[in-house]
C-alpha cells in the first residue's frame, strides 16, 4: 500500500550569480495509505517543489523519501507507481480523449484488450464515454480536468499526486469538482497528495492538511483541528475567512492590556483571570490574543472587550460587523437576522480564545487553557 | 436626443477598402503588374512579333531547360527534407540545458545571416581541388580528392551540401520557437508514464511541430527553386550544365542571350509549378496538422 513518508527532505536551487536559494528545509511528513493529504501554503512556499520531489520530477538534495515502505530517492519517476494530475492538465492537444487516457498504457505496452477494458471503466467513472473521440480543445474546462484524472486512474496507480488541479476552473465548477474528487478518492481508496493555495480546497477535501511556509512546515493536522487549534499566529491568520482577529496584548497580573494605544487614557484593559488560570506561570509578557469573528458576540461574555461598533457588511446569511477595540478593528460575524443591540462590549467564551507567544508566534499550551475553563 | 448620423460618414466596407489602398498599391505595382507584363511578354517572339505560342513550343524541346528542371527537382527533393530533418534534430538537441548552448546556436544560425555571395566564395576555396580544405583533409588520410566543382557527377551534390548547411541553421530557429510553444508539462506527463525519449518525440513533439514543419517546408521549397547565388558565383551552371538550375537559366536566357520573351515563358512555368506544389503541400499536410 502506497504510504508516503518524507524524512528531512531538503532542496536548494542554484540561482543567478551563484546565489543559492534554499527552497525546502528538513521536510518531514507521512501520508498514510488511503488518505487525502493537502499541502497548503502561499505561492513560493515550496509545496509544488515538495510534490515534484515525490513525483520524481526533481531530486532532493538530502533526506529520504519512501513510498510503500521502499526508499525511492533514486528510483526514476516512471517506476514509483504513482500518477500525477498537472495544473494545466498536460493533455496532448493533437490526441483524442481516448488516446490521451491510454497514452501511458501504450508506453507501458499493456495489451490492447486490457487497455480498452480499463479505458471503458475510467470513462464510465468519469462520465466521459460520450467524449472519447473529441480533442481536448473541444472539451469544457471540467471535462479536460476529468480527462487528466482519467489518465491518472487508468494507470492503476494507488498514489495520485495533484498540483493545483482546480485552479483553472471557474468558482462553481471548482465546488462541484471538489465534491467529485473527494468521492472518487474515497470510492477507489486512493492515496492523494494534493497541492493547493486555496484553504477551502484543503479544508473540504483533505483528511490531513500540511501547512507550509517558506520551505518549512507550520502545522500538520486534520482540518477541524487546524481550525480549532492553530499551532501558531501564522496558521491562525492564514486559515479562516475572514481571518482570526489577532490583538497584541501585554500581560499585567490577571489583566491583559491592549498594545498600540498612545496615552494611558486610551489604554484598553481586559479582565482575564479566568483565561490565564491554568496557564504556566512562566508565561511571556507579550502575547497575541486571537478570537475568530464567529466566536465574538455583541454584549458581555466570559471574556469581555470594550468595543465601538463602526460598520456593517451584509454577506447574505451572515452579517460582518466591524468594531473598534482600542486602536484596532475587529471583525464580528453574526447571523444576518440577529438584531442585537449595538452595545459597547464584545464577549467571547474562554474556549474560543487563542493565546500565542508574540515573540515566537507559538500557541500557548492550549490544552490546559481548555481544561481551565471547562 | 436623436442619434446623430453624419451624412459624410463612409460605410464600413468602403472605409475598410480605403485602409487597404496603400497595401493594394504596392501589390499592384510590384506583383500584379509585373505578372501581367510577363504573361504578355511571353506571348511575343524574339523580334517582339506576335502574339504567338512559339516560346512555349520551344520549352518542350529545349534540352538545357529540361536539364535545369531535372537538376532543380533533384536539388529540391533532396535538400528540403534533409535541411528540415537536420534543423529539427539540431533544435531538439540545442533546446536542452547545455553548456555553451548559446554559442552553438549562434554557430548553427550563422550561415543564415552571412551574405550568400561571401559564403559562396568561402566554399569555393573549400572545394578547390589542389589547395581546398576538403581535399587537404582527405590528403591526410592518403585519399586524393576529386575536383568537386569540375566533375559533372559531383557538382550538384556539392551545391546541395552547401544549401543544407545554410538552410538547416535557419530553420532550426523556427523549430526552437516551435518547441518553446510546447507546454513542458507534456514532457513531464510523458516521463511519468515511462515513455521513452524517442517514443515521446514520435508521438508528441513531432506532431506538435507540424505547423512549423509545414511553414518551413514551403519556405525551403521556394528557397531551393530560387537558388541562383551559389551557381552564379561558383559554377555558372557548369560543367556541361550539370549544375544549371531554373533561376540561373532564366537569368542566362533573359540577360546573357537578350531573350526576355523566352525568359518570361520559363518564369511563368516555374511560378505555375511553385504554386501547384504549395497548394499540394498545404492540402496534404493540413489534414494531419493540429493547430493550437
Amino acid at each position: 500500500m502506497p504510504e508516503v513518508v518524507l524524512e528531512q527532505i531538503s532542496k536548494t536551487y542554484q540561482g543567478a550569480r551563484g546565489v543559492r536559494h534554499q527552497a525546502l528545509t528538513g521536510i518531514d511528513f507521512t501520508v498514510p495509505s488511503g488518505e487525502f493529504a493537502a499541502l497548503l501554503g502561499p505561492s513560493g512556499c515550496g509545496k509544488s517543489t515538495t510534490l515534484r520531489i515525490v513525483a520524481g520530477l526533481e531530486r532532493a538534495d538530502g533526506g529520504d523519501l519512501r513510498i510503500g515502505g521502499r526508499s525511492v530517492t533514486r528510483v526514476p519517476a516512471a517506476e514509483r507507481g504513482l500518477a500525477m494530475v498537472f495544473q494545466n492538465y498536460a493533455l496532448f492537444p493533437h490526441l483524442s480523449v481516448a488516446e490521451n487516457i491510454l497514452f501511458g498504457l501504450r508506453s507501458r505496452r499493456v495489451p490492447r484488450a486490457e487497455r480498452n477494458a480499463r479505458l471503458a471503466e475510467a470513462a464510465r467513472q468519469l462520465r466521459l464515454t460520450e467524449q472519447l473521440d473529441r480533442r481536448p480543445a473541444q472539451l469544457s474546462g471540467g471535462q479536460r480536468q476529468r480527462v487528466a484524472l482519467g489518465r491518472a486512474l487508468v494507470s492503476g496507480a494507488e498514489l495520485v499526486l495533484m498540483d493545483e488541479p482546480l485552479s483553472n476552473l471557474d468558482a462553481r465548477l471548482r465546488a462541484d469538482m471538489r465534491t467529485e474528487l473527494r468521492e472518487l478518492q474515497q470510492r477507489l481508496g486512493l492515496t492523494v497528495l494534493y497541492v493547493t493555495h486555496d484553504q477551502v480546497e484543503a479544508m473540504t477535501m483533505a483528511d490531513r492538511v500540511i501547512v507550509m511556509r517558506e520551505g518549512g512546515i507550520d502545522q500538520i493536522a486534520a482540518p477541524e483541528e487546524l481550525y480549532a487549534r492553530p499551532a501558531s499566529v501564522r496558521v491562525a491568520s492564514f486559515i479562516g475567512s475572514p481571518p482570526m482577529n489577532l490583538l497584541d496584548v501585554r500581560r499585567d497580573g490577571t489583566w491583559l492590556v491592549l498594545d498600540g494605544a498612545e496615552g494611558d487614557g486610551d489604554r484598553v484593559r481586559i479582565e482575564a483571570a479566568g483565561l490565564l488560570k491554568g496557564l504556566p506561570d512562566e508565561l511571556p509578557e507579550e502575547l497575541v490574543l486571537g478570537v475568530r469573528p464567529e466566536d465574538l458576540v455583541p454584549g458581555p461574555g466570559e471574556l469581555t472587550l470594550p468595543a465601538v461598533r463602526i460598520r456593517d457588511e451584509l454577506l447574505g446569511a451572515d452579517r460582518l460587523i466591524a468594531f473598534r477595540v482600542g486602536t484596532r478593528t475587529v471583525q464580528v460575524r453574526v447571523r444576518a437576522d440577529e438584531h442585537r443591540p449595538g452595545g459597547d462590549r464584545l464577549g467571547a467564551r474562554h474556549t474560543a480564545c487563542h493565546l500565542f507567544d508574540r515573540r515566537t508566534g507559538a500557541r500557548l499550551d492550549a490544552r490546559r487553557l481548555v481544561g481551565a475553563t471547562g | 436626443m436623436k442619434p446623430r448620423t453624419s451624412p459624410r460618414r463612409l460605410p464600413d466596407q468602403v472605409f475598410a477598402y480605403a485602409l487597404l489602398v496603400p497595401a493594394f498599391a504596392f501589390l499592384v505595382l510590384f506583383t500584379v503588374k509585373p505578372l501581367v507584363s510577363t504573361v504578355v511578354s511571353s506571348l511575343y517572339d524574339r523580334r517582339d512579333e506576335g502574339p504567338t505560342l512559339d516560346n512555349y513550343r520551344l520549352l518542350a524541346e529545349d534540352e538545357v531547360f529540361r536539364k535545369a528542371l531535372v537538376n532543380n527537382l533533384l536539388f529540391s527533393v533532396l535538400t528540403v527534407p534533409v535541411s528540415l530533418a537536420l534543423a529539427m534534430l539540431l533544435a531538439v538537441l540545442l533546446q536542452r540545458a547545455l553548456k555553451g548552448k548559446a554559442l552553438l546556436r549562434a554557430g548553427v544560425f550563422a550561415p543564415a545571416i552571412l551574405p550568400v555571395v561571401a559564403v559562396a566564395v568561402i566554399w569555393l576555396y573549400f572545394y578547390q581541388p589542389n589547395i581546398g580544405v576538403i581535399n587537404e583533409v582527405l590528403g591526410w588520410f592518403g585519399v586524393t580528392g576529386p575536383d568537386w566543382l569540375g566533375d559533372t557527377a559531383l557538382v550538384l551534390p556539392s551545391l546541395m551540401a552547401m544549401m543544407v548547411w545554410k538552410e538547416a541553421g535557419f530553420f532550426m530557429i523556427f523549430y526552437l520557437a516551435g518547441l518553446q510553444a510546447i507546454d513542458p508539462e507534456l514532457d513531464e506527463a510523458s516521463l511519468l508514464e515511462g515513455t521513452g525519449r524517442f517514443t515521446h518525440f514520435r508521438r508528441v513533439t513531432f506532431p506538435l511541430l507540424m505547423p512549423t514543419t509545414l511553414f518551413a517546408a514551403i519556405v525551403a521549397l521556394a528557397d531551393s527553386i530560387k537558388m541562383v547565388d551559389f551557381v552564379f558565383v561558383m559554377t555558372q551552371g557548369g560543367p556541361d550544365n550539370a549544375s544549371n538550375l531554373l533561376l540561373y537559366y532564366i537569368y542566362r536566357v533573359t540577360f546573357a542571350q537578350h531573350w526576355p520573351q523566352y525568359g518570361a515563358a520559363i518564369s511563368l512555368l516555374v511560378i505555375g509549378v511553385l504554386v501547384a506544389l504549395a497548394v499540394l503541400q498545404i492540402r496534404l499536410l493540413d489534414r494531419r496538422i493540429h493547430y493550437r
